[in-house]
């Protein structure tokens, strides 16, 4: 699906940032090191070098996204996103896509919470062709009421799609909204739907004149290229963008003490099996103290990460109670971020079994900590994550961009196996102890029309 | 967002969407192909590669969920979910715990037409891998406990579909649309069957599935040829030679029919089932390419214009071939609002009618060979198991070991003349069509 909700994008790190976006790179091969450097107008650049197919990823991450949204304007990050495929004068609507097609490229763009990218997968000797294009839509985009109104009810249909038609969506934004009560993390991605349909050519403008420039963006280039001619035709095409106004820094509105547990209910018809999530909201990989998103991400993993789980082990294996359920932590945003323990009971255990039952293993944790051995093996899969990645260009790129939007750097990545080894049994209980206090905690449950909750 | 998709159970309830994949598709050859024969005379295809100190394998067996006996429907897809559930003599905790101490990804899941398997681990662990992986192929011990354990666990997402629109509307039009064909039934069966399957019904459909005869194998990542040829031996070399397939037959597509789920939803969804053509036929690219015109490129396509570029009717819309070995479609899709599913749907076929009759012009033509022909490395060559899946498909489709350096000739061969003919071969029949979405019968009544 082109030009995927933020929605969609986010669910997907669900499933992989735990692992990967915190950032890969164990010896990346040392006659391929990952070059860094920033142009004169402030455009920050990375290039990945991998020889191995003629394919390359060019990506445009901006530092901007629905967080950064003014009040009433909850989807206009998104909105832009498709704008920025409606043509400038150089290149009138659609032409740039033709291109991409007519090469037989891949394009896409994405927004989430704290960024929205662009990109394009071509053949090597066509990304100067993609700099040019992607570097003139940055300032030169025509906006017209002909483009936005046709535009408007595709992303009413996407929403639609996605949160309208989904019992799982439509809880999954309330909870947020519970979640957040004050940040803005707490408003859909996609927007609301009465806020979308309001949305128009001044806010496009805005929004665009604001955010899109040189000095706010991350040109991330990963495939087979040579870094100092990617060098050459970034400045000669990027270059060539006038620097845009100094941005503040973004500092959002950020949470209260929170002092209850919240809960959100929602019955539909469409649902047969239950299924309830709790959330907490806690440092993200750049708001937290150092070493204390690295346990928290650990602390998921053994929790809840996967099959060996104390969760999954626990519920699904040993007490055969759960159909499905685990644990992440979506460490890779600018603010606070969120901690998740979920599952669905199966056969005849009820939901309220369940939930209990996950207690449990979060309070054992919180009291008696995790094993040295258990510890170990969930920091050698993540070590070697990081190895598979490398298989992966676009994902790297990936890795890299969403990383440098939300307030890491490349060090950073590089860096992290090293933080990662160094985190103790000890700093895993104090994650479960500090931050995962059921009564701070907010849970969904998701329920048939009729009957109980269990 | 809560992503119970990162749950196991997901992947064992996804075989049928997986189906779907893009066919084989390819161009500048970017990767060089070894043809490699063990001493047992197991043949893989193999990509050596040592960028990466990674080692990836993937195989299909031949035979998926087509072959699940009658009243066992669901078989293939539970005998999936077993393989890393106790192997030889390692019981279900021993295997996993094995497994992540090798550091070894390894998944099975069943296709309507295959089962496939593969395994990515690090170099270094290759032996201690690859042992796993013939543990696994070889001798799985479908233990009562974790035969149990993933049969509720399928159960439950059977149960969770039995109120959802969309998955029931999907499943009354496969049933209406392939009749008493093997493609009619959920892959992963129904309570009843999953209910009826005994420990030695999955000995025996894995003993009837698991051979030589049915096997094709993909290699890629660190590893040279002598050394492949010793870890097939290993893997599978103790298999049968013959596998007992039951014959299948071609499926009799039930076409111009109309299937409507009514529900009270903001959007209806539509399906338009054609004819599609079958891979080995000589038009298949003459299709292929008509295909991408109409509704197949992302967003450069005809239906892509006309329902999302001008008007706004839709986020997503296109159209597919789908290529089964016993059935071959052309899908379009889309999902729109209710209140104007009608105008959607004579939008589409108003197009579908334009390209019967006319065909493309040459230079969307000329456009569509350009993309097909570029695409092919960056969709499928892009990554080891990009590589691997494709290896594996070329050769379940016979399309021979040289045929990413032929493609592309094959697809500039195509005539402006062929792509009408196939237009009108493929889109002048009435379609099947599916419609959920709120008072959906009135509404197809309209379109007609």
């Amino acid at each position: 699906m082109r030009r995927n909700s933020g929605n969609a994008i986010r669910s997907a790190f669900a499933a992989f940032s735990l692992v990967m976006i915190a950032g890969p790179q164990l010896a990346q091969a040392d006659e391929n090191p990952v070059a860094d450097f920033k142009l004169a107008n402030g455009l920050e650049v990375v290039v990945i070098p991998d020889r191995r197919a003629p394919v390359v990823t060019h990506m445009v991450w901006y530092k901007v996204g629905s967080a950064d949204e003014r009040p009433g304007k909850s989807g206009i990050a998104h909105f832009f996103e498709h704008l920025m495929f409606k043509g400038t004068p150089k290149h009138p609507a659609g032409e740039f896509s033709a291109r991409v097609a007519a090469v037989g490229g891949r394009e896409n763009a994405f927004t989430s919470y704290d960024y929205t990218a662009y990109f394009q997968q071509v053949a090597p000797d066509q990304l100067r062709t993609m700099m040019e294009f992607e570097s003139d839509r940055m300032r030169n985009l025509v906006l017209t009421d002909e483009v936005i109104e046709p535009e408007r009810n595709v992303i009413l249909e996407e929403r639609s799609s996605q949160v309208e038609n989904s019992p799982d969506a439509l809880l999954g934004e309330e909870i947020n909204a519970t979640l957040y009560q004050n940040h803005p993390y707490g408003v859909p991605i996609i927007g609301w739907m009465h806020e979308i349909e309001k949305l128009n050519r001044a806010d496009a403008i805005e929004f665009y004149d604001a955010y899109y420039a040189p000095n706010n963006a991350v040109l991330v280039v990963a495939g087979d290229v040579d870094p100092a001619e990617v060098r050459k035709m970034a400045e000669e095409t990027y270059g060539q963008v006038a620097r845009g106004p100094e941005l503040p820094p973004r500092i959002r509105p950020s949470e209260p003490e929170q002092n209850t547990k919240r809960t959100v209910t929602m019955r539909d018809a469409r649902v047969s099996v239950p299924n309830f999530s709790k959330q907490w909201v806690v440092p993200s990989y750049t708001s937290a103290e150092p070493g204390e998103a690295e346990a928290l991400d650990l602390l998921s993993e053994i929790l809840g990460g996967g099959v060996r789980s104390r969760i999954y082990q626990e519920l699904v294996v040993k007490q055969g109670i759960a159909s499905s359920a685990g644990a992440y932590y979506q460490g890779n945003s600018l603010d606070d971020s969120s901690f998740a323990v979920y599952g669905s009971p199966r056969g005849e255990a009820t939901l309220d079994e369940v939930e209990k039952a996950i207690d449990a293993e979060v309070a054992k944790i919180a009291t008696d900590g995790v094993s040295e051995d258990e510890l170990e093996k969930a920091k050698q899969r993540f070590l070697r994550s990081m190895i598979f990645a490398r298989d992966d260009q676009s994902g790297m790129a990936r890795i890299y961009g969403s990383t440098l939007t939300t307030g890491g750097t490349v060090r950073s990545v590089q860096e992290w196996p090293d933080r990662i080894r160094a985190v103790s049994v000890e700093q895993i209980r104090d994650a479960a102890r500090r931050h995962l206090d059921q009564r701070r905690s907010v849970t969904g449950y998701l329920l048939p029309e009729e009957g109980d909750r269990t | 967002m809560r992503n119970f998709a990162a749950t196991r159970l997901a992947l064992l309830l996804l075989p049928l969407a997986l189906f779907s994949m893009l066919l084989a598709i390819p161009a500048r050859a970017a990767v060089e192909i070894q043809e490699v024969v063990s001493d047992k005379g197991i043949t893989a295809w193999l990509v050596e590669d040592y960028t990466v100190p990674i080692v990836t394998i993937r195989f299909a067996f031949e035979g998926g969920s087509t072959q699940d006996p009658a009243g066992r429907e669901g078989i293939a897809n539970l005998m999936t979910g077993l393989f890393d559930e106790g192997a030889g003599e390692l019981d279900s905790d021993a295997f996993q715990e094995r497994l992540d101490e090798v550091g070894a990804d390894m998944r099975f899941n069943a296709g309507r037409d295959a089962i496939y398997g593969s395994m990515r681990m690090l170099a270094e662990e290759r032996g201690a891998a690859f042992e796993l992986l013939q543990l696994a192929v070889d001798s799985p011990r479908f233990d009562q406990a974790p035969v149990d354990r993933i049969r509720s666990q399928i159960l439950t997402g059977i149960l969770a579909d039995e109120r959802d629109p969309q998955s029931q509307g999907r499943q009354e039009f496969a049933k209406a649309l392939y009749g008493d064909h093997p493609y009619a039934r959920r892959s992963d069966g129904t309570p009843d069957t999953l209910k009826a399957i005994t420990l030695d019904d999955l000995h025996a459909q894995h003993d009837r599935l698991f051979a030589r005869s049915n096997l094709h194998v993909a290699v890629v990542g660190a590893i040279d040829a002598e050394a492949l040829k010793t870890e097939l031996d290993r893997v599978f070399g103790n298999l049968p030679e013959k596998d007992g397939r039951t014959p299948v037959n071609e499926a009799d597509l039930k076409l111009d029919q109309q299937v409507a789920y009514n529900y009270p939803l903001p959007q209806a969804s539509l399906q338009l089932v054609y004819p599609g053509v079958k891979r080995d036929d000589p038009q298949f690219f003459a299709a292929y390419l008509m295909n991408h015109i109409l509704g197949g490129g992302t967003f450069s396509s005809r239906l892509f214009n006309e329902v999302r570029e001008k008007r706004g009717l839709a986020y997503g819309v296109g159209s597919a071939l789908h290529n089964s070995d016993y059935a071959s479609t052309l899908v379009i899709g889309t999902s729109t609002r209710s209140d104007r599913a009608a105008e959607t749907l004579e939008l589409i076929r108003a197009e579908i009618r334009r390209m019967a009759e006319e065909g493309p012009t040459p230079e969307e033509l000329a456009g569509a060979k350009t993309f097909v022909i570029g695409a092919y490395p960056i969709n499928n060559l892009d990554s080891s198991s990009a590589i691997a899946r494709t290896l594996v498909e070329l050769q379940k489709d016979d399309l021979g070991i040289d045929y990413i350096d032929r493609r592309a000739d094959l697809i500039n061969a195509v005539t402006l003349d062929e792509v009408k003919a196939a237009a009108q071969r493929l889109l002048t029949s009435e379609p099947a069509s599916l419609i959920i979405g709120p008072e959906a019968k009135s509404e197809a009544k309209e379109a007609q």
